[in-house]
């Protein structure tokens, strides 16, 4: 076991004002993609933080941020009470150990030119995991067989196997290394309806056997619904509701929620037809110019006057739940304050209002 | 996308019968890599050829001496410029050599000015492709100028200039040519290198932990193999046919060395005596230079997967 830095109910992951920019262009056309723009969330140990949001919300960067696979523009992200960004080069080599990956696409994540017997082990090298081969290669078996893959294929390539097999791979792969935290990034979209759930209930028993704890990412609610405990609704690089899961699906805070909900078809066709849709106007508005205020009022059929003005903040909302929408009250950073937050490379969680602990 | 997937992907949860304790492994027979691009390459009837063509004149090269029937250099001033006969196949030049052993010897001087050339371009060109694509940045900018300035040269005039400041000699000669076939190399091997890099798995093995040197050497550089393996084929050819007119010209190799393109600029001196005295050497020249190229066309088919499909399917319809 690794030594415990924080207590049992510290968060294992904690994200504060995570912020991604992509920049583009150059001298006057100089801006940036803010793909993540102030993304305050935690991981609890053992838990299943889902993170839901459309096609480029930031979801997947944000994983990525977590995982220091991209650099944050500003923000802290605190992995076991240690802030990620005091590691040096060797020390954050050393502490991937404890946090690994598994990827969307079960093709591209695999290396088309190693056997998957030494990608599966290539964490045990990196980490000096074993005492000689005979370990190493025992090791590679049980992983292997771990995950529903007879031993026997490590000296084949990855483009023998199939999709889903490819996709246990990889999380043989992230296993390796024995790590406490796992960022899957929606992966099971890319698979044959047919094999989602053998991937979905494979990371469940892995979960219960191993302690492991999860980030994750999918596209759609009704996709995190039966493996998360909480859940974070992202839309714009920002994070517009967390919240039990529970809490979430029959009491959703947060109008982009409620459009997100009402989308998902029930399977009771006398309920379905009840199901009343919240069709949401226009395109999501690009990352590199996002609306003043609270970013989703474009779109919002709730809209009122304040919405341009201020930029909501994560609010407590009842219990157990915290949304950022300021038909919960007026809390945030007016407009005028924070025109461009990534000034600096330093922290701007004292601006914030609302900074809520739910413990 | 690049649909290489097994057959078996249409029904994945099948499986049957082979697993042991429900383990799966994927259906289909395993077969190892290099096998499946050799036989590509067979199949291939000019590649083929230039693979028959190659060996012979490497086998040639390596028991020239029992091949050749006359030592390099023995004269019979009584016979010279004698027409092919018998005793010399490929009759006898000014100073009565025998033609035939000279050109059987001369395969040796091309080959070993080909392979060295060569293996200094690869390894300078793959280092320096390799830090530019990976790294990126300035010193990928710096490095690219420079091999833009080595580029902008005709290659022949650059290679005549460094063996004018080096001193004509074998070792210059395939020192220069080294030099100037680096910036190919150089370019080929940062271009995929810039690609490679970018894909999910080296994010992977970043995720994993794994350092820099790591992810270059087991990562990036086995998936730039295909593109250099072509072009060290085809470079091959480009070499030996560089050092042939350095020779002709006087300064590569120097006599009494028995180079192709030395003998060459001999006939051309003495080209009202026989024809075959050109001929020859120059027949050597083309079949060599060919032979390298038929085979690193037939390597870029088998390596490049869009050309392998292309070619897969064109022959599953002759078979019809």
């Amino acid at each position: 076991m690794t030594a415990e830095v924080g207590s049992e109910h510290d968060p294992l992951v904690k994200v504060e004002d995570l912020r991604v920019h992509f920049p583009i262009g150059r001298g006057r056309d100089k801006t940036a993609v803010r793909a993540v723009d102030g993304v305050s969330l935690e991981v609890h140990r053992g838990e299943t933080l889902g993170l839901v949001g459309e096609s480029g919300c930031g979801k997947s960067t944000t994983g990525l941020a977590l995982l220091r696979l991209v650099e944050p523009t500003a923000g802290t992200v605190t992995f076991d009470g240690v802030d990620l960004a005091t590691l040096s080069r060797r020390e954050l080599r050393r502490w991937r150990r404890r946090a690994a990956m598994i990827f969307q696409d079960p093709y591209a994540s695999l290396d088309p030119r190693v056997p998957v017997g030494e990608t599966v082990g290539e964490a045990l090298d990196i980490h000096d995991l074993h005492q000689g081969k005979r370990e190493r290669s025992a090791r590679i078996a049980e992983l292997l067989e771990r995950v529903g893959l007879h031993p026997d294929v490590v000296d084949r390539y990855p483009h023998e196997f199939s999709g889903g097999q490819r996709q246990r791979l990889g999380i043989a792969r992230a296993l390796a290394c024995e790590p406490e935290f796992l960022v899957c990034d929606e992966p099971i979209a890319a698979l044959d309806v047919s094999i989602q759930a053998q991937v979905m209930n494979l990371l469940a028993e892995l979960q219960s056997e191993l302690g492991l704890t999860y980030l994750f990412i999918a596209h759609d609610l009704a996709a995190v619904q039966h493996v998360s405990d909480r859940i974070a609704v992202m839309y714009l690089g920002r994070v517009v509701e967390l919240a039990d899961r529970t809490r979430i699906y029959r009491d959703p805070q947060h109008p982009y929620t409620r459009a997100l909900l009402s989308a998902i078809p029930v399977p009771d066709p006398p309920r379905e037809r009840r199901r009343v849709r919240v069709p949401l106007p226009g395109d999501v508005p690009s990352p590199t110019d996002p609306p003043s205020g609270c970013r989703f009022r474009t779109r919002c059929p709730e809209v009122f006057e304040a919405c341009g003005r201020i930029l909501p903040a994560l609010q407590q909302v009842g219990a157990g739940g915290r949304a950022a929408c300021l038909l919960h009250g007026e809390l945030g950073d007016p407009v005028e304050r924070s025109p461009h937050p990534d000034a600096g490379r330093g922290t701007t969680t004292g601006s914030h209002v609302a900074e809520i602990d739910p413990g | 996308m690049n649909d290489d997937r097994p057959e078996d992907e249409a029904r994945p949860d099948e499986a049957p019968g082979d697993g042991v304790g429900g383990l799966e492994r994927p259906t289909g027979e395993h077969r190892p890599r290099w096998r499946e691009t050799l036989g590509i390459v067979l199949a291939n009837k000019l590649a083929a050829f230039g693979l028959v063509v190659l060996v012979v004149l490497i086998l040639t090269a390596i028991f020239a001496d029992l091949v050749a029937p006359y030592a390099i250099n023995a004269q019979d001033l009584t016979r010279r410029f004698e027409p092919p006969s018998l005793q010399h196949l490929f009759g006898t030049d000014e100073f009565g050599r025998d033609l035939f052993s000279r050109v059987v010897f001369g395969s040796r001087v091309s080959l070993q000015v080909g392979a060295v050339a060569v293996s200094i371009s690869l390894a300078l060109g793959t280092f320096i492709g390799l830090i530019s694509g990976y790294r990126r940045g300035w010193l990928d900018t710096v490095l690219m100028r420079t091999m833009d300035v080595l580029f902008s040269f005709p290659v022949v005039l650059l290679a005549i200039a460094l063996v004018a400041v080096l001193g004509p000699s074998l070792r210059n000669t395939m020192l220069a040519v080294g030099i100037v076939f680096t910036p190919i190399f150089a370019r080929v091997v940062r271009g995929s290198a810039l690609s490679v890099s970018q894909d999910l798995h080296v994010r992977a093995a970043r995720s994993l932990g794994a350092s820099d040197l790591r992810i270059v050497f087991r990562h990036v550089l086995p998936n730039v193999a295909a593109p250099v393996i072509v072009q060290t084929s085809l470079s091959l050819a480009f070499a030996i046919l560089i050092e042939a007119a350095l020779s002709f010209v006087g300064v590569g190799v120097q006599p009494p060395e028995p180079a192709w393109g030395l003998m060459l600029s001999d006939a051309q001196r003495y080209r009202t005596q026989g024809w075959w005295l050109s001929v020859f050497p120059g027949l050597a020249i083309f079949l060599t230079v060919m032979a390298f190229n038929l085979v690193g066309d037939g390597l870029r088919d088998a390596l490049d997967p869009q050309q392998r499909s292309v070619i897969e399917s064109r022959g599953a319809g002759g078979d019809a």
